[in-house]
């Protein structure tokens, strides 16, 4: 049996290299992808461009201003003299925020009247213009309670004028919220969703349209031994695939790895056994390359949207929730994400490589049935 | 170039697409049902915070500043810890995204001191809704310390402040509701064009190859300027369809306002499929398989599209290097012009920059593939 397999594994690698465009998809993705979600794909908010209108021109107005300009994360474009040019400032998208202060903002405060502080944000990135208006709001708070603080005299009592209650944030697990740490676990389990799937499926359906399938089993080699001497190279990439990008991700984006490289390789094995699973059944639906290639893309896109990688399942609509519950991608990158950065062991992340294990259980047997099926 | 020949090729390209109903209707299906998915799946609102509350004191003071979380409908608390370790293990299995401790002496140091501090832990792992939910945290307890001082100084006797308040009056332009979708939607539909424009025509040519055609169609006098227009006809008006299609639903079914006018939106949309079908021409042209050149056509389109045309992540946020390298990816051109259509009501005279960097495309591109195309067999 050993022989049997052997012999096959030589000739699937051998098959691979030949391919031009097969070493072209394995390579250019990995890159692309790498680089682009290593340092160009961030929903941070640093850098928002704001434009001021200071109609007060008092001391108050102008504190309140290099607050804003202190803070680091806007860059004041224009000093407004009018409200026409705030307007044309946010139209033309040269400013995203613009904050105005109103002649009498000074008075208003030190009369104990409110002051009402206009602030116009371009809400057409809603998910960039949502956080600016947070770091708005606390510098405006943050300010305030510096005016508080200054106006109420010593003298006046032991207990302060106002009570203040505030908030230390703690971001767990990834304190400097930096994006790659979100990202990169992402992409490790994108691309090897993505690679094993489509070489599975195109692998089978080569030999069907070819005709060299019917040769194959004439040979002595068994259905059993015929889909691991298949699977197992793609297995194989599908593994390199996961330690490149995890090694990548640690050394050179700086990911952490505080958990068990066990229960991430248990984790792994069963993802790809999943992808393996549906890269056949994939190719048991189509007969020829060209369809295996749209219905690919038709079928794989979906689980690759709808796994959480890059936008959170919770935000979705509830029918789309429930599909999620037969996507492998999802329950890996909660694994991969949980033992990256979590360093949370096997007692915690069980659930999901249960459901991993029994997905690609149901699809093996499922395309295997189908398979065996489709050669009678 | 003789309009005769090009009408002739045009038609004879018609007359295929519409023998191949299946493929006609998966070209025509397939952009609303990517429009479907990425419109429902693509969304990064963030609501309903799960919320985790170890609160040491239970007192009436600790117990009002949860209300004011509650009352927030930013978040829904999902459990009460009692124990640091909960706490831990809370997080741990991901149960809530964020758990605030009130401290076990809230109430004395508010009272002795005015000024006292809870902890809030997130998890951080997914960092964009970290990012809001700490936001949204800090705007719960801004109004907490609000609410908090009014009660104190009404339960003391005390004058209200000298000091007056700033209210902070945020304007929301163009996209009021602050819905993500909104965001969403327009640079989906420019996405999906350009993936499903490009693997239209990518086929074109590589299906003469394939069929054997080609040297008939080589023997020919027809040019390979007037061969592309002719192949290209066709695929247009399956373009603009398509287009019509995932704009209409944009505006009908997810309810994006459009304030913009159909003309500039009719004649970008043009624009855009022009390059696009280019993209697919020249890949067709280069490629002699259909598989392979569909399959090119893919990369080439999918990840520039979505990676780095700004219909999810924001360009200008990128580093300036990527940044220039999104000039290179034409359909943040279109991405661009189509939110200011929709959500700023842009016209043309607005938009004249991003137009232009079509237009340098599209000219680019139709003088390549013209050239690319040789009458030989070899």
């Amino acid at each position: 049996m050993f022989r049997r397999l052997q012999v096959m594994l030589m000739k699937e690698f051998l098959e691979l290299r030949r391919d031009r465009w097969a070493m072209f998809r394995l390579i250019v993705p990995l890159l692309i992808q790498v680089i682009v979600f290593g340092y160009a794909a961030t929903f941070t908010v640093s850098h928002v461009s704001m434009t001021v209108l200071d109609l007060d021109h008092s001391q108050a107005s102008r504190a309140l201003v290099s607050h804003f300009a202190a803070n680091g994360r806007f860059d004041l474009v224009d000093n407004a003299t009018s409200r026409q040019q705030v307007n044309a400032d946010i139209d033309a998208g040269r400013a995203m925020i613009a904050v105005v202060i109103d002649a009498g903002f000074a008075r208003n405060l030190d009369n104990g009247r409110t002051a009402p502080l206009q602030v116009m944000v371009d809400g057409t990135n809603s998910n960039t213009a949502l956080i600016a208006l947070g770091y708005i709001s606390q510098i405006v708070a943050l300010y305030q309670a510096e005016t508080l603080q200054s106006a109420w005299p010593a003298s006046a009592g032991a207990a302060a004028p106002s009570i203040t209650i505030s908030m230390r944030e703690r971001p767990w697990y990834n304190e400097d919220l930096a994006d790659r740490w979100f990202f990169i676990p992402g992409v490790i389990g994108t691309l090897a969703f993505m690679q094993v799937i489509s070489l599975t499926a195109f692998a089978v359906v080569r030999e069907r349209e070819v005709g060299t399938l019917e040769q194959i089993m004439v040979s002595p080699i068994r259905p059993f031994e015929f889909i691991l001497g298949k699977t197992l190279p793609f297995f194989l990439i599908g593994l390199a695939d996961v330690s490149l990008v995890t090694t990548v991700g640690v050394l050179w984006f700086g990911v952490p790895f505080v958990g068990s490289i066990w229960v991430l390789l248990l984790g792994t094995s069963l993802f790809l056994l999943a992808a393996l699973g549906m890269g056949l059944l994939l190719s048991t639906l189509s007969r020829t390359q060209q369809q295996a290639f749209a219905l690919n893309f038709f079928l794989v896109n979906p689980f690759l949207v709808l796994s959480g990688f890059a936008f959170p399942i919770a935000a979705m609509p509830r029918v789309l929730q429930w599909f999620t519950v037969i996507n492998p991608l999802r329950y890996f990158l909660v694994v991969i994400r949980a033992v990256l950065l979590k360093g949370v062991g096997l007692d915690i992340v069980w659930p999901s490589m249960l459901a991993m294990a029994g997905l690609g259980i149901a699809m093996l047997t499922l395309s295997i049935l189908r398979f065996s099926k489709s050669l009678d | 170039m003789n309009l005769k020949r090009v009408l002739a090729i045009a038609f004879k390209e018609t007359l295929q697409v519409w023998r191949d109903p299946r493929s006609l209707a998966i070209a025509l299906l397939m952009p609303l049902m990517q429009l479907g998915l990425l419109g429902y799946g693509v969304s990064l609102d963030v609501r309903h915070v799960a919320l985790c509350v170890y609160d040491q004191e239970n007192s009436q003071a600790s117990r009002g500043l949860i209300q004011q979380f509650v009352a927030s409908n930013w978040f829904a608390v999902v459990r009460n810890l009692h124990t640091e370790r909960e706490l831990r293990a809370a997080m741990d299995r991901s149960q809530c995204i964020g758990a605030v401790t009130i401290p076990r002496n809230f109430t004395r140091v508010l009272d002795t001191t005015g000024a006292v501090s809870v902890q809030a832990v997130f998890d951080a792992t997914d960092v964009n809704t970290t990012n809001i939910a700490i936001g949204y945290a800090q705007g719960v307890v801004a109004l907490a310390t609000t609410n908090f001082g009014q009660a104190w100084a009404q339960g003391h006797g005390v004058q209200p402040q000298t000091v007056g308040m700033i209210d902070l009056e945020p304007r929301v332009m163009f996209n009021e509701g602050l819905d993500s979708r909104n965001f969403i939607i327009p640079g989906v539909v420019a996405v999906i064009l350009g993936l499903v424009g490009a693997q239209l025509t990518s086929l074109t040519v590589s299906r003469e190859w394939e069929r054997g055609t080609m040297e008939q169609l080589i023997s020919t006098p027809v040019s390979a300027l007037e061969l592309m227009l002719g192949k290209l006809v066709p695929y247009f008006v399956v373009g603009l369809v398509d287009a019509a299609f995932c704009l209409t639903a944009a505006v009908f079914w997810f309810q994006v306002p459009f304030r913009g006018g159909i003309a500039t939106l009719a004649l970008t949309t043009m624009l855009y499929t022009l390059v696009v079908l280019g993209i697919g021409y020249l890949v067709s042209v280069r490629i002699r398989s259909q598989l392979g050149a569909s399959q090119v056509a893919l990369l080439l389109t999918m990840m520039p599209t979505t990676l780095l045309s700004g219909y999810t992540f924001p360009i200008d946020q990128m580093p300036p290097a990527v940044q220039a390298i999104t000039l290179l990816v034409y359909p943040r051109y279109f991405v661009t012009i189509l939110r200011a259509v929709f959500l700023k009501g842009s016209t043309l005279g607005e938009l004249i920059s991003p137009i232009l960097g079509l237009i340098i495309f599209a000219v680019g591109l139709i003088w390549i593939a013209a050239r690319a195309f040789r009458k030989r067999l070899d």
